[in-house]
């Protein structure tokens, strides 16, 4: 059981609010309404996308209150608390490219690193800038036009149609072209996430200690850069990059791994030296 | 020592030019792919939408909207107790619309102009005006609305031909308003009348109750967009016997008033007279 819990837990938040969104259409409930580019909690909190809200304000339109306090509120909430955890616990085409990392390991078709000169993993970064500046001259949310993410969610929740098309295209990139190709390289949306979340309070500890070096964490882990200090180090994964998936916490055998709260882990490591 | 940082130099700068090329690269293709997407033009929006191209920028695809307007409680079939199909639909790939918009197609699913127009307050970004559908008294006033313009085509409308329908004309939650109709003598039998279907811009809010309504195979009576459905005289053409419009001129007097063209320049005898080639 220890080794997909927390795999298990996202699983059950992705489609939580994948059908509390259904229901809000589909029944009339009134939990979770709307999409993930904005949505009313309770039927009183907004919520909305930080990154889909500047895109909005990109294109110089002087945006609803409803949704600037909703951006506000979900930046904040992955800014102290959350970090990238949207990538790993919300967002649904993370199970789509999560399938496809798993099957890349099945066929064996990831045993060599390829090294792609000018798809890295900065090039989302370059993404989430550029789908600004292609918002203000289009006149349109750029990286709506075409998001995977949104488009998956609003197939669940209104129909696929041929939206469908988006979703199997990453499933097909990640699995024979790059390697964490969409979600690591190349998503604006991650992007924007791995900058709010980078102080956040959640955090991976690594305990140096009890590792045993089997590596295990570095094959499931999706941006495994961030685990540098693997065999090295006592320390937290500050990186922004990391998703708090929780994936490198299932597979280790040897209790090295686990989430900590920043503070704390700081003290701990104060309080051994 | 020197050579190396030379290169390096010149590596870091190739580097950066390709980087900046690439990105143009992809931020054309994006703008392009992006402008094509959001290019369909008759498109239906909610009530209170604001102009189309304002719309697309505000519109931030949350689908609030078409949750009310299925969600609704009048839309609940009185016999069997089941949801009916909302009107709004939330724009996906293959609808040739701007991806995750709400638009509805009048055929298939009219605006039932609700009086608390459920659609329009849930709107967080303002891609809803709700002042727009808004009376003095500050009360929501769906007739307010102008989702598009209903369209008569005479050649395939029945009633054009002779034959008596009214369907649109009784459909319209604006009965004798919005679509009024006009009697004619009908010449070809001598004896009936011709009842002909006239919509009244200033009145009708494009719902499509009319176009969901015609009898014919396809619709002779279809709301479009405004924008698509109006014409403009221009602002050269007054309206002499219309006191509000003549403020328009102000108070100039007649012989101020400039109107010499090409044309008018000679006087008109020499303009008989002689061949004018323009």
């Amino acid at each position: 059981m220890k080794k997909i819990k927390y795999l298990l837990l996202r699983r059950f938040t992705q489609i939580g609010l994948l059908v509390l969104y259904f229901g809000a259409n589909a029944y009339g409930w009134n939990i979770l309404k709307g999409t993930f580019g904005s949505s009313v909690l309770f039927g009183v909190i907004p919520l909305a996308d930080p990154y889909t809200t500047l895109q909005v304000l990109a294109t110089g339109f002087v945006i609803g209150s409803d949704v600037l306090l909703g951006a506000a509120i979900i930046t904040l909430f992955y800014f102290v608390i959350g970090g990238r955890a949207f990538c790993s616990w919300v967002c649904p085409i993370n199970m789509v490219t999560d399938l496809a990392n798993w099957l890349r390991r099945v066929l064996k078709l990831d045993k060599e690193e390829v090294n792609y000169r000018f798809l890295k993993r900065s090039v989302r970064y370059w993404l989430m800038v550029l789908g600004l500046i292609v918002s203000a001259v289009v006149g349109v949310a750029a990286f709506e036009v075409l998001s995977p993410i949104t488009i998956m969610q609003r197939g669940i929740i209104f129909g696929f149609g041929a939206g469908i098309s988006v979703v199997i295209a990453i499933f097909l990139f990640d699995l024979f072209g790059v390697k964490n190709g969409w979600c690591g390289h190349v998503c604006p949306l991650g992007a924007a996430y791995s900058l709010i979340g980078q102080k956040s309070l959640i955090r991976v500890k690594h305990d140096h200690d009890a590792c045993t070096a089997c590596m295990e964490c570095k094959v499931v882990c999706p941006e495994n850069q961030v685990l540098w200090m693997i065999n090295k180090e006592s320390v937290s994964v500050t990186d922004g990059e990391c998703t708090n998936c929780g994936r490198c916490i299932d597979v280790c055998g040897d209790n090295a791994l686990g989430f900590s709260i920043r503070a704390m882990a700081q003290k701990q490591k104060e309080a051994a030296a | 020592m020197a050579k190396s940082s030379d290169n390096s130099r010149r590596k870091f700068m190739a580097t950066t030019l390709q980087s900046v090329g690439l990105s143009a690269f992809v931020g054309v293709l994006w703008s392009g792919y992006s402008a094509e997407a959001k290019a369909a033009k008759l498109v239906l929006r909610p009530p209170g939408a604001l102009p189309e191209e304002d719309f697309l920028k505000a519109c931030i695809k949350c689908g609030l909207c078409a949750e009310a307007c299925v969600n609704r409680d009048s839309n609940v079939d009185q016999e069997t107790g089941e949801q009916r199909p909302g009107t709004l639909k939330m724009a996906k790939g293959g609808d040739h619309k701007l991806v995750g918009t709400p638009f509805f197609t009048p055929r298939d699913v009219p605006c039932y102009m609700c009086d608390d127009i459920p659609c329009v307050p849930v709107c967080p970004s303002g891609a809803l005006d709700e002042a727009s559908v808004t009376d003095e008294k500050g009360e929501l006033d769906i007739n307010k609305a102008r989702m598009g313009l209903a369209v008569v085509h005479k050649e395939s409308c029945v009633a054009f031909w002779g034959l008596q329908c009214d369907a649109c004309y009784r459909a319209c939650p604006l009965l004798d308003e919005a679509i009024s109709l006009e009697y004619q003598k009908n010449d070809r039998t001598g004896k009936h009348a011709f009842l002909l279907p006239v919509v009244h811009s200033d009145v009708c809010t494009g719902c499509g109750l009319c176009e969901k309504a015609c009898v014919t195979e396809k619709a002779a009576i279809f709301v479009l967009p405004t924008e698509y459905a109006t014409g403009k005289a221009g602002d050269h053409y007054v309206k002499g016997w219309d006191k509000k419009d003549q403020l328009r001129v102000g108070e100039r007097k007649m012989d101020e008033i400039e109107t010499k063209t090409k044309r008018s320049e000679k006087a008109p005898v020499d303009y008989l007279n002689k061949e004018i080639e323009y």
